[in-house]
């Protein structure tokens, strides 16, 4: 009796198939096949009924959904931009930082070191109406008479949030183009003082274009990390009031779990996924360019 | 065009003082270059002249301006890096025309000025490509016309071909020589080789551990070497140093041999001196040598000899001393044999053992 022997290098790899397909592969092919049907978690046998493509027409046609949508990309581009310039003026000041700089890197880095859900938790308390540090410094110091209601108002718990992702995140910005700012050569810069240029002008037209690949790097990671954003938000706000900081996620999060309606929340999250994805690609097209600008081949 | 003037110029890293109070006059048009070895200070005083240093200490003066405390953009000089520094984020055209761009010069002049430099240095065929296609004395020739571009008042080269291989070294030498024969600027220039120093200088300045050790045409410094150091820097290969002691108008070596004294020099007895001898002047009898009225003859057992062509330079010990000799009309030459050499004394010159300076009247 002969054996059917699979050839070495496919029985080698078998293990890292099997591993990628029960918890990568399996999950992603069901929850798409969900998001086909009417999937209830508390009732399992819905399942079983597809009716596409009746969760992604409701979605696309829902405008709470394409209000949370807009509301993630507008979080996206307000803080990505916002951490960027701080990031970017925090690294050129370290760099410039003659003692102590070893430390102060390290102390920049320690607000990516808070779990996102006691950053949440801390600027819940930071902007709280009543016992909050903000409306009590803003009162002690007479600029404001009555309590700002930050976290009730809609703008203003957008506001909030914001603060909050930009206090954790700017750093990521400030890390990576200080690694820039390390390899930035010497010699471009002292030619272009020579040259004729302000400092600004060495900046701007030297600096900022051989920065730019490190920003997009940036940019691309944090963009994802933004375009998922959840906890700080259902944290803070639970995507409330009223709606009026619902994010995507906390929308697909809220429909999924606490709805339990996990077809919809399914066929919603892959229509998020898109914007990840375009995102991430938007980014990665923009620094190939920024590196071929400078030169380096891809 | 301009002047430039230093006046003491110091230059201090906190208690280590690498630049010792230098004073140099730079007429205009001239092309002076700055030679010495690694760590002479040379550099650092192109820097400063370039504002790209802080001085510590003295003055400079471009032009009639006291420039000290003024920024590199407001000296109106351009400087030739040694590693090019060009912008890699620009094309030739925008690395050319980038600082009349920051000049604010219209459109129409950026264009023409740029064309113009291209034209000179054969760069047309290549301004829309990027710095990092192109081959290094591309990117000099590059870096160059980045700076003839702004017709300013000094041009900076900070040893512009050290990155560069023989042949093109050689090559982009005559071009910065046409170059400077063609727009007439204030050069300063600065090399560890002796031979772009001879070869470009209207003035050589020969720099040591942060002090000037002489000034001259190449001529003069060739011909007429303050000390030994400048008498071996300066010259391929180095001049030949032979110890030896005054006595009876004569040269004694350490084993004996005898020279006579080379003519004009007059010495006291027993005084310890340095014999310096050119391999142009010490050649083995019958190859060439110019005869004259002083002549000394010495037999050396030769070491080595390296043909290059139109000569051959004969390695060979005298008085426990390797001694470089030249032999024109080359001939194969065994090692180990003995030559009788010929020294044309009224070349040869006297250097004090212990302090190392000349002994010229």
């Amino acid at each position: 009796m002969t054996r059917a022997k699979l050839p070495p290098w496919l029985l080698l790899l078998m293990p890292a198939f099997l591993i990628l397909a029960a918890v990568v592969l399996v999950p992603l092919l069901l929850s798409l096949y969900s998001s086909f049907t009417p999937y209830h978690l508390t009732r399992p046998e819905t399942l079983w009924k597809i009716n596409f493509p009746f969760n992604y027409e409701k979605a696309l046609t829902d405008l709470g959904f394409w209000k949370a949508f807009g509301r993630t990309v507008l979080l996206l581009t307000i803080a990505l931009n916002l951490e960027m310039l701080l990031g970017l003026g925090l690294a050129l000041m370290v760099s410039k930082v003659q003692r102590g700089q070893r430390t102060l890197r390290t102390m920049m880095m320690f607000p990516m070191m808070f779990s996102p859900i006691l950053v949440g938790f801390m600027f819940k308390f930071i902007f709280n109406d009543n016992v909050g540090l903000v409306n009590n410094a803003l009162q002690s110091m007479g600029l404001a008479s009555t309590a700002i209601p930050w976290l009730v108002d809609g703008n203003l718990a957008l506001f909030a949030i914001i603060c909050a992702e930009v206090w954790m995140s700017t750093s990521v910005f400030a890390i990576l183009i200080l690694a820039g700012l390390y390899a930035l050569p010497q010699d471009p810069l002292e030619a272009a003082k020579v040259d004729g240029c302000t400092p600004w002008q060495s900046f701007r037209y030297v600096t900022l274009p051989f920065l730019m690949p490190f920003i997009y790097i940036a940019m691309a990671i944090r963009s994802l990390d933004v375009a998922r954003a959840y906890d700080i938000v259902q944290v803070m706000t639970g995507g409330g009031p009223a709606k009026r900081t619902e994010l995507l996620w906390t929308m697909i999060g809220r429909t999924g779990y606490v709805d339990a309606r996990m077809g919809y929340a399914n066929a919603m999250g892959y229509i998020a996924i898109l914007l990840s994805i375009a995102f991430t690609v938007y980014f990665f097209l923009k620094l190939q360019r920024a590196r071929r600008e400078l030169g380096m081949e891809d | 065009m301009a002047q430039v003037h230093l006046k003491n110029l110091v230059k201090s890293y906190g208690a280590l003082s690498v630049v010792h109070g230098i004073n140099l006059d730079i007429a205009e048009g001239e092309f002076v270059v700055l030679v010495g070895p690694s760590g002479c200070g040379k550099s650092t005083t192109l820097r400063m002249v370039a504002g790209l240093e802080d001085i510590s200490g003295g003055e400079i003066v471009i032009g009639d301006r006291v420039v000290n405390d003024l920024p590199p953009r407001e000296r109106n000089l351009a400087m030739v890096f040694q590693n090019y520094a060009l912008y890699p984020h620009m094309t030739v055209r925008e690395n050319l025309g980038f600082s009349l761009k920051i000049a604010k010069k219209s459109q129409g002049e950026i264009d023409a000025a740029v064309n113009e430099a291209a034209e000179i240095l054969a760069l047309t065929p290549l301004l829309d490509r990027k710095p990092g296609a192109l081959s290094g004395g591309q990117r000099q020739r590059v870096a160059m016309g980045r700076a003839i571009v702004r017709h300013p008042d000094v041009f900076l080269f900070d040893e512009p071909l050290s990155n560069l291989d023989a042949k093109l070294r050689t090559q982009m030498r005559v071009e910065i020589k046409k170059l400077h024969q063609k727009v007439g600027s204030t050069v300063i220039y600065v090399t560890h080789d002796q031979i772009e120093a001879m070869t470009l200088a209207d003035r050589i300045v020969i720099m040591r551990d942060g002090h000037i050790v002489q000034v001259g045409t190449p001529l003069e410094v060739f011909e007429n070497p303050v000390n030994t150091f400048v008498a071996t820097f300066i010259g391929s290969p180095p001049m030949n140093l032979l110890p030896g002691v005054a006595k009876d108008g004569q040269i004694v070596l350490a084993d004996g041999t005898a020279i006579p004294l080379p003519p004009g020099y007059k010495l006291a007895e027993g005084r310890r001196i340095q014999l310096g001898i050119r391999a142009d002047n010490i050649m083995p009898e019958g190859h060439a040598l110019p005869p004259t009225a002083h002549m000394a003859h010495v037999d050396m057992k030769v070491t080595l000899s390296e043909p290059l062509g139109t000569e051959t330079v004969v390695y060979a010990q005298l008085s426990g001393t390797e001694v470089q000799a030249k032999m024109l009309n080359p001939r194969p030459v065994q090692t180990g044999e003995v030559l009788r050499f010929a020294i044309a004394l009224d070349k040869c010159h006297l250097f004090d053992a212990d302090t190392g300076l000349s002994l010229k009247a």
